[in-house]
């Protein structure tokens, strides 16, 4: 039962991770843009999920996307669609706090930088894809896993829809057994291991990659 | 859709002499302030922890160093969770924390929780930004006969702060948007408030449609403030300052 | 080769160019000199682009740089420019630095761009850092690979905005000599600098500016021996000893 929490657990987040740098890569570079429209409905979008808590996002996902699903792809009204509300709500929020990252990232590049990649000769398009995004992304490595790991942690949140990942299971088994603070403190320590694991393995990474 | 739309379903008597609206009202006051507590420690507590991790003192940086790991690496829910739950059992504390209103002990549990939680995160900005600055830095400040502590003060943690204005106003907004999981533990701020008018007034568009803008409102207030902080602390020459 | 014709600049109500006529023709080296500050800097960047301006003309080969309708990218890959802080790419190695700009803007080959790439490493002396990175080599050999760069895209001309500026004093001298050569070879070259021994050995023209505007444009000769205006005057005395 632990098990096929955490499978949920990190199932939610290895989507939410890869849709989430990608199309926050986008609204940055839309943010960043000269065209007004790109800029506005970027900096919109990004606001708007970034003002709202992940748990009204998630409260609001659960209430619209069964609805949208069941009508547009005429889906049974009895199928348990809460994973897929979850997955879109946690792709779509990441997006916009990865967006952030990667802005900070890009400006931190210098605009030397750019004026080199110019005067070379190359496109806005080509300047970024090949000399400032990959230095901006090297620089935010770090905050771009920060976040990823933070998400995996995010995910315990699903609790609030009743739905079983790993944290879900073991306050319930907690619960039933009469055994809230061992299982509260065993859920704790699994995860502090996974996530510390984790920060480590990039940390050691980042030093054996370093070009600085 | 068949969904019927009421919007005067605000100025209705929920109980006693408080309609729909009101309920959210109290909500939004609670999240505020259990929002604005635990930034306050958030900031005093990670902009030491920050400063401890970039020290020559080995036990110092240690120390700061697992505290941000622990914090850092066990969900927010879960820390909520053993705050409430497990800390009264384990702090010598605990049992006069028992004794107090439910009330106090959610509010209680979710400052420290929050405050303890994001110092964690505050302080690996705070880190970041002082790694961000040349070495010379520091020398430039010593050799000038400040002490470590007024270089760190006047010379180090001023530009290293305005280099993480942007991620620090992610962790500010954070703080307003995690203060929502306090609704787990019964704590009647704006989420909870929330669903409870959901599952009285079986209105959910129009109950969330309101939590969320007045997390809007909340957060275009906080976002108002750190674009000001952000604009007087900009750097010229780095990409992006029109 | 480059005409400049009544160029002028402004940030805000702050002037930087003011009205600044002159030309570099094909083969010329023209050094540009003055006090800090007199838009020099500024006006090398609006040969290619790099700086917009508000008033004049400005053509390269024929090609008008303020025109709207310009592709700047195509006229920017025919001149190369070399930065006083070299910004080199530091997440490519130096083989992939000189070759980058010939793939990716001038579409030539992989094997095509190693060769010639190679080639210019060669010419200024740092083929054997070829696999390193740019954070590994010292400034003067970093600012070398920057040359190197720019003359693998087969320029009509090159642009030097302060080249030996941020080098050591034993680094100075392996670049200059570099730009010599190129000189000697008839390359047409417009550069910013403070090093009036480069100036004397392989200028054709200097310009002097001061407040941006262009108070001096004289043959070589007739600017070391006689100014004309009384700020160059002050200038040379302080520069050369």
């Amino acid at each position: 039962m632990l098990g096929d929490g955490m499978a949920l657990s990190l199932e939610i987040t290895a989507v939410a991770v890869a849709v989430g740098i990608v199309w926050g890569a986008l609204l940055a570079m839309m943010r960043l843009s000269g065209i007004r429209l790109l800029r506005w409905s970027a900096v919109g979008y990004v606001n708007l999920f970034r003002s709202i808590p992940l748990v009204m996002v998630l409260l609001w996902f659960f209430l619209i996307v069964p609805q949208v699903l069941q009508r547009v792809l005429t889906v049974s009204p009895d199928r348990d669609l809460r994973l897929a509300s979850a997955l879109v709500a946690f792709s779509l929020f990441e997006a916009a706090y990865y967006s952030e990252i990667i802005r900070a990232g890009i400006q931190s590049v210098s605009k030397g930088q750019l004026a080199a990649s110019f005067a070379l000769g190359m496109t806005y398009g080509q300047s970024m894809r090949l000399i400032i995004l990959p230095q901006a992304f090297r620089n935010m490595l770090p905050l771009l896993v920060m976040q990823g790991i933070v998400l995996f942690q995010d995910t315990s949140l699903v609790y609030v829809s009743a739905l079983a990942d790993f944290f879900g299971q073991a306050y319930g088994i907690g619960e039933r057994d009469g055994r809230i603070v061992e299982l509260l403190l065993f859920a704790g320590a699994v995860y502090f291991v996974i996530c510390f694991t984790a920060s480590s393995l990039v940390r050691r990474f980042q030093k054996a990659s370093e070009w600085q | 859709m068949s969904y019927h739309w009421n919007w005067g379903v605000f100025s209705q008597r929920a109980a006693r002499n408080q309609t729909y609206l009101d309920w959210l009202l109290s909500g939004a006051l609670f999240t505020v302030g259990l929002g604005l507590g635990s930034w306050g420690i958030a900031l005093v507590v990670g902009t030491v922890l920050g400063v401890l991790r970039t020290v020559p003192n080995r036990l110092c940086s240690g120390l700061a160093a697992t505290y941000v790991q622990v914090f850092r690496n066990v969900p927010l829910l879960v820390q909520l969770f053993i705050w409430y739950f497990v800390m009264p059992d384990l702090l010598p504390l605990g049992d006069t924390f028992k004794h107090l209103t439910p009330f106090v002990q959610q509010f209680g549990a979710a400052v420290l929780c929050l405050g303890t939680f994001t110092a964690a995160r505050v302080s690996e900005l705070v880190r970041s930004g002082i790694l961000a600055l040349p070495p010379g830095q520091k020398d430039a400040g010593l050799a000038l006969g400040l002490t470590l502590t007024e270089t760190y003060r006047f010379v180090l943690l001023p530009m290293s702060l305005r280099i993480v204005v942007p991620p620090l106003t992610s962790e500010f907004l954070n703080v307003f948007k995690n203060s929502a999981v306090a609704s787990t533990i019964g704590l009647l701020e704006l989420t909870a408030q929330g669903r409870q008018l959901v599952d009285y007034t079986a209105q959910p568009y129009e109950s969330f449609i309101a939590v969320t803008l007045m997390y809007l409102c909340i957060n275009t207030a906080v976002m108002a403030l750190m674009h000001w902080v952000e604009r007087r602390a900009r750097i010229p020459g780095h990409i992006g300052s029109h | 080769m480059i005409h400049l014709e009544k160029v002028s600049k402004s940030y805000g109500s702050f002037r930087v160019l003011r009205q600044c006529t002159t030309q570099v023709s094909k083969g010329d080296v023209v050094v540009v000199c003055g006090p800090s500050g007199s838009g020099k800097s500024t006006l090398i960047k609006t040969v290619n682009g790099l700086e917009p301006f508000q008033e004049g003309e400005i053509t390269v080969d024929g090609t008008s740089v303020g025109d709207p309708r310009t592709n700047l990218s195509k006229l920017r890959a025919r001149i190369g420019m070399v930065f006083q802080t070299f910004e080199l790419f530091p997440h490519l190695s130096i083989r992939e630095n000189v070759t980058i700009g010939q793939v990716k803007v001038l579409g030539r080959s992989l094997e095509e761009s190693n060769a010639k790439g190679l080639k210019y490493l060669d010419r200024v002396g740092v083929i054997a850092q070829q696999d390193k990175y740019p954070s590994q080599l010292s400034g003067g050999q970093q600012q070398r690979v920057a040359i190197a760069r720019a003359l693998s895209m087969d320029p009509i001309a090159m642009l030097f905005d302060e080249p030996t500026s941020a080098l050591d004093p034993e680094m100075i001298n392996e670049v200059l000599d570099v730009m010599v050569g190129l000189a000697q070879e008839g390359m047409t070259m417009m550069v910013v600098t403070h090093e009036m021994g480069f100036a004397r050995k392989v200028a054709s023209r200097v310009i002097f500016m001061d407040q941006g505007r262009i108070v001096e444009d004289s043959p070589k000769e007739v600017f070391f021996s006689s100014p004309r205006s009384e700020r160059a005057r002050e200038f040379l005395a302080k520069i050369v000893h």
